[in-house]
């Protein structure tokens, strides 16, 4: 099995370290390039969402639900990752394409590209903490401590799950253009039906009656990170964060190896 | 310095896909039709490669010429690992630098000096090396003053310069050149060309694939010709490359002849005519504003053109200084006593090179009747590299034209020396108290 080119290809990968941070400084550099405010961006845009989702969410459209409260706090647990998520998809599908010319002319490694994204959404996620947590300050809800030594571990589980998916979707995307399309529409659904903007406990939830809700691996990230920050109760999300662990890594070995299988294609069909 | 191969390609062959007319409408319509991988399938193929198998041997420089669209650029791109060959074997050792495309990867929105970092890394270099060769590559690039401003502000020249710094800073044991020659000023490019020489020096690969066949012949020492993806030659350069371009001569004259066959027919099939009326006298001297063309009054018709060379046969490309004959048939079905036979030459521009007729040079008509056949040789053509034209005519000592074919007639000059303007007299250079390199 250690024969397969793919293997000796993902042996790799860690040798790309350099190479891959190296791009990720210069999508974060580049972001924000020529704009006033420049990287405080990266602040103000999470914070932005908050204010919308909250105002439509505590006043337009209540959410009765008692659990829920305060609201923003709940509500952010749950987007900042899910943002790290879709936004690493979306621009990881379109990423072998712009990086066109790297494929086709110059020697490189077509992998970095959908990895480099998922690593430069991380970095925009880890800079939503502080607001998370100022705002966490600002109403008083201290999570528990014990909680707290999840986080690393559900951010990890996504790492790998993004990055499996990101390559496939990638890998795809050259072939066939639609899917960044359909992606958007797809992250749409998924996002309504991740319970994000309400909680799984909330009564009536459909989670009660769909196997297929249940079988969603970003609800149970979801209800991780919302159980590390926002509920202090029992850490009852270990089960579920185990199992799309194992499942991550399932996901990111058949994300790379449809990437290497179409790798050869790339240069002549991006 | 070790010895072998240093790139070694076996029985390569190199198929493209086209990918455009795909039959299914979506992803979805694939899946269900379970046809994804069938549907993956190219419905059109392009074959750039032919079992192409050559050695370039370490420590050599090695040259690849043939036309466009030969598969060299495709042989290059295989070489460098960028693409994998349909069939056969690439080998290449030890590291390998590609001047292939120069700055791809380059960000606009940054600076010059994160790029180079960028790109150096892109390169396969570690960030300690970069540092260490940085000054190097910003002098090289004669980039100091602007490297900090970010890429988008550089002009295409600062790009490609900048681009090419980088690429050759890499060090690599293999380097690839792909017509990346034309990326700077005279200066730059005699930079380049040291840079190259001093890689030769020591003992380094390059295999450079361009047009300029000058440049091979001076810096190669085996040169392979590909041919609509097939080698057609290999060995040594000037044997290659003097292959190359009498086929390429050959070719430019089936051309011109096709060309020159079409214009004639053009004007051929409509009878001779009065159309175009010519101010008599005045033809001699307005002929340069009149268009390619056929005209005349018919009195006498010139048939049957003819461009030959030293030898009697018939050829549209010339060495400069080679002998030329022009010869054409003049048939005057009733007896003229008023007839001048006139050439004259014209460049590609439709500047006057040369004209006469035997008016001019003092032959008194007598009388033409029937089918006459007229020659015209010139001993030397000394004209300088060029496309030329030629005008026959038959007309009356007034210049009112019996038969005029303007411009009609197309032949090539070549000549190894690139001089400048029109007419190359034979001249030799002496000189006292100089001296010179020996010639390359």
């Amino acid at each position: 099995m250690l024969g397969n080119p793919m293997w000796s290809n993902l042996q790799q990968l860690p040798r790309y370290r350099g190479l891959i941070q190296t791009l990720v400084a210069r999508e974060l550099k580049a972001r924000y390039r020529g704009s006033a405010l420049g990287f405080v961006w990266s602040f103000i845009n999470p914070l932005m969402l908050l204010i919308v989702y909250s105002v439509i969410f505590t006043t337009i459209l209540p959410n009765p639900s008692e659990e829920t409260k305060p609201y923003p706090l709940f509500f952010f647990c749950g987007l900042l990752p899910w943002t790290w998520f879709s936004a690493s998809l979306t621009e990881a599908a379109g990423s072998l394409i712009a990086g066109g010319n790297l494929i086709r002319k110059v020697l490189f490694p077509a992998e970095v590209l959908p990895i480099v994204t998922v690593f430069s959404n991380l970095v925009h996620f880890l800079l939503g903490l502080p607001i998370l947590i100022t705002f966490l300050l600002a109403y008083r809800h201290y999570p528990s401590p014990l909680h707290l030594l999840w986080f690393p571990v559900i951010v990890l589980v996504q790492l790998v799950f993004t990055i499996g998916l990101s390559l496939a979707f990638a890998a795809l995307t050259v072939h066939f253009r639609d899917i960044r399309d359909i992606l958007a529409n797809l992250l749409q659904l998924w996002f309504f039906a991740t319970p994000i903007i309400y909680s799984w406990r909330q009564p009536g939830f459909i989670y009660d009656h769909h196997r297929l809700m249940q079988m969603n691996p970003m609800m149970d990230l979801a209800v991780g990170y919302q159980e590390v920050f926002f509920f202090r109760e029992d850490f009852g999300a270990w089960k579920g964060i185990l199992a799309v662990a194992a499942l991550s890594v399932v996901v990111f070995l058949a994300g790379y190896w449809l990437f290497d299988r179409l790798r050869d294609s790339f240069g002549e069909a991006v | 310095m070790k010895t072998g191969a240093a790139i070694t390609l076996e029985h390569v062959s190199k198929v493209y896909r086209r990918y455009s007319g795909r039959h299914f409408a979506t992803l979805k319509s694939a899946i269900l039709q379970r046809s994804v991988l069938r549907e993956l399938r190219p419905n059109e193929v392009l074959q750039a490669l032919s079992d192409v198998s050559f050695t370039v041997p370490r420590g050599s420089t090695f040259g690849v010429v043939g036309r466009n669209g030969s598969g060299k650029s495709t042989a290059l791109k295989l070489v460098a690992g960028i693409t994998k060959p349909t069939s056969g074997t690439v080998k290449v050792d030890g590291r390998v630098s590609a001047l292939i495309e120069l700055g791809a990867g380059f960000h606009p929105e940054i600076s010059g000096r994160e790029n180079v970092f960028i790109n150096g890394i892109m390169l396969g270099l570690s960030r300690k090396q970069i540092e260490d060769r940085f000054d190097a590559i910003v002098d090289f690039a004669e980039m100091r003053e602007f490297i900090e401003a970010p890429v988008k502000t550089y002009s295409s020249g600062m790009y490609m310069r900048l681009g090419f710094a980088v690429a050759i800073h890499v060090d690599p044991d293999v380097l690839l050149v792909d017509e990346v020659l034309a990326v700077g000023d005279e200066g730059f490019t005699h930079k380049c060309l040291d840079k190259f020489a001093e890689f030769k020096r020591r003992g380094r690969t390059i295999l450079l694939v361009t047009h300029s066949l000058g440049l091979v012949e001076r810096f190669c020492d085996e040169a392979v010709w590909l041919d609509h993806g097939r080698k057609t030659g290999q060995g040594d350069p000037k044997r290659v490359i003097d292959e190359y371009r009498t086929d390429v001569e050959k070719e430019e004259a089936v051309f011109l002849a096709t060309s020159d066959a079409e214009a004639q027919q053009a004007v051929e099939k409509p009878a001779v005519s009065t159309d175009q009326p010519v101010d008599p006298g005045a033809a001699a001297s307005d002929m340069s504003q009149v268009a390619e063309g056929r005209w005349g009054s018919g009195g006498a018709e010139i048939h049957n053109v003819r461009l030959l060379d030293g030898h009697g046969q018939p050829s549209q490309m010339f060495h400069s200084g080679e002998a030329a004959i022009v010869q054409f048939d003049v048939k005057a079905d009733r007896a003229i006593d008023d007839f001048v036979f006139g050439v004259g030459i014209f460049s590609a521009e439709g500047v006057c090179v040369y004209g006469t007729n035997t008016f001019i040079e003092e032959y008194a008509a007598k009388r033409l009747e029937g089918t006459a056949a007229v020659e015209f040789r010139i001993a030397a053509l000394d004209l300088v590299e060029g496309t030329y034209k030629f005008d026959v005519a038959v007309h009356r000592r007034d210049g009112a034209p019996y038969d005029y074919h303007r411009l009609l007639y197309t032949f090539r000059v070549k000549s190894p020396i690139k001089d400048v303007g029109l007419y190359r007299p034979e001249h030799r250079w002496t000189f006292t108290g100089v001296e010179w390199e020996p010639k390359r």
